[in-house]
């Protein structure tokens, strides 16, 4: 066995164990945590692989930016898994398709040599799984992409528009107004007596 | 060399990349140690204080140069305390995770064309990726102390590293669109031709934003309402103590001394001389970054820490409507003959 087969088993068992932990975790928290282990070593898998591009585009994305706000939201949350647990017996039909399907499509591609697709080949030295995929994406499937862009787009600004509440009693403050604010107008001085009990004014005395 | 080669045979790939992982991270250690010394002395002189001298070596004061050494045998020998509602894995996890990426990430730093562990083509990625993971040990470790305190500087830091992420990659992407590629080897490579060519003179205002989302993402000073002193404590890492805290240190250290070897690489041209006159070398990204570096420690110095909305402000409303147009202008003109300006 060479050292790249190797490395595929260690990866590969840590990315099924934390997979399964997502799943059997007792604590939020401990799967979303699992899920990012989950991520980070099919990163590392792809990396194998040669697709350099979308291994740190998977760290990046997933790991950088929704697992954080993900984990963000879940640790706010008071989530009881027993209450959970509860439906596990209804929902078990559908989770049993969904499972079957996937475990059809994994036969399909395990396997595919069967079904008349290539196993990948290995790439010469100097090729760029960057540049490739960048000319792809700007030239065949330009408008494929595009148009994964726009709906991307039009999502953050539904998510913006629904989330949007116009309060009147608003308190932030608008910038602007606030770096030119100086004392006038805002401080007045006073001259006060002293108020304390103990204190005989003069002013009284006399 | 090659007499070690021939005697370790197959062993010696693995050696080798060893010694040299070696030989980047014990200096960058010794380096977070003198830059703690070197912030102490300098924001001491900025406040009309001496700062440490005291401890040196064999009874020699030496202007307090054995300082930091002191503290890390001091926090070494301190017990780590476990708090009582902590989640005990996780806690202990947490400065590992904090400070895994910040070393990973220098496995693809180039210090000169050829002093770099490993040039691959996709480095700037890669660190975009690996300092990205950095985020997660501030968020476990204010999870796992169970203390509201350590909470919320995680919740701050989270929402705060998340935004300010956005406006550095825009700002990357600034930078490989000027150099055409991924790799930080031919990112410099491609400055060449002295002080004017470095791209912080084409890209100036996505150089600004890098600086600024810098200090941001390493939480220093004004934008270090993670730790916040005044309002939590000291944030995410308030129930770590001894080598567990050290750790939390190292990593905000390490990673400071990350983004300014980045932006002396993206922005300042890094081993290459201002001057064509000299010769291109190690010494110039040494200077470049104790420059950047110097400038980190002037900043916690002179600003008062920003309001959190104000962070958020500068992050969403400024920074990354400033790249964007940025891009904008430097697309635009590559389709125009002034397009060299851009190279």
């Amino acid at each position: 066995m060479d050292f790249a087969s190797l490395v595929f088993y260690f990866l590969a068992a840590i990315l099924l164990l934390s997979g399964l932990r997502v799943v059997t975790a007792k604590n939020p928290v401990h799967s979303a945590l699992a899920l990012v282990l989950t991520f980070f070593t099919a990163a590392g898998l792809w990396i194998l692989l040669e697709a350099e591009f979308l291994a740190n585009a998977l760290i990046l994305v997933y790991v950088g930016a929704v697992m954080v706000l993900f984990i963000f939201v879940v640790m706010m949350l008071d989530i009881n898994i027993e209450e959970m647990r509860k439906g596990f017996w209804d929902h078990l039909p559908l989770a049993g398709l969904v499972a079957g399907l996937m475990a059809v499509e994994m036969v399909m591609v395990l396997g595919g040599d069967r079904f008349g697709l290539s196993a990948p080949t290995a790439k010469p030295a100097g090729y760029s799984n960057t540049r490739e995929l960048g000319l792809l994406l700007y030239t065949d499937y330009v408008y494929a992409f595009e148009l994964a862009a726009v709906i991307l787009l039009v999502a953050i600004v539904a998510v913006i528009a629904l989330t949007m509440r116009r309060n009147p009693n608003r308190k932030a403050i608008d910038p602007g107004w606030q770096s030119k604010q100086t004392a006038e107008g805002h401080i007045r001085m006073v001259n006060l007596k002293p108020q304390h009990p103990d204190y005989k004014n003069k002013e009284d005395d006399e | 060399m090659d007499y070690l080669q021939q005697l370790l045979g197959p062993a010696w790939l693995p050696i080798w990349t060893l010694a040299k992982i070696i030989i980047i991270v014990l200096p960058l250690l010794i380096a977070v140690a003198y830059l703690t010394y070197a912030e102490r002395k300098i924001i001491g002189y900025m406040q009309v204080r001496i700062g440490p001298n005291r401890v040196g070596f064999f009874g020699y004061r030496l202007i307090g140069l054995g300082q930091p050494i002191a503290d890390a045998v001091k926090l070494m020998t301190k017990e780590i305390v476990l708090p009582t509602g902590a989640d005990k894995p996780l806690f202990l996890l947490a400065p590992v995770l904090a400070i895994g990426p910040a070393l990973a990430a220098w496995a693809v730093v180039p210090f000169t064309e050829d002093w770099v562990l490993a040039n691959i083509d996709a480095s700037l990625l890669y660190i975009m990726a690996i300092t990205s993971m950095g985020v997660y040990g501030v968020i476990v470790a204010g999870w796992a102390s169970n203390s509201k305190y350590a909470f919320l500087g995680a919740m701050r830091s989270a929402a705060q590293i998340v935004s300010y992420e956005i406006a550095m990659g825009f700002a990357l992407v600034g930078v490989l669109m000027a150099a055409q590629s991924l790799n930080m080897v031919d990112i410099v490579n491609a400055q060449r031709g002295g002080f004017w060519q470095w791209y912080w003179l084409p890209l100036f205002p996505l150089f600004l934003v890098y600086l600024i989302s810098g200090v941001a993402e390493t939480n220093r000073a004004p934008f270090d309402v993670a730790e916040g002193e005044s309002e939590i404590v000291a944030g995410f890492h308030l129930d770590y103590s001894g080598m567990a805290f050290a750790v939390f240190f190292l990593a905000e250290y390490a990673n400071m001394i990350l983004v300014s070897a980045l932006t002396s690489i993206m922005f300042l041209g890094g081993w290459l001389s201002p001057f064509p006159f000299l010769p291109d070398g190690f010494f110039w990204i040494a200077a470049k970054m104790s420059f950047v570096l110097f400038l980190f420690l002037w900043f916690r110095a002179t600003f008062p820490r920003y309001r959190y909305d104000q962070i958020m402000r500068l992050g969403w409303k400024v920074f990354i409507p400033v790249t964007l147009i940025w891009i904008l202008v430097i697309g635009g003109f590559m389709q125009t003959p002034l397009g060299y300006l851009f190279h």
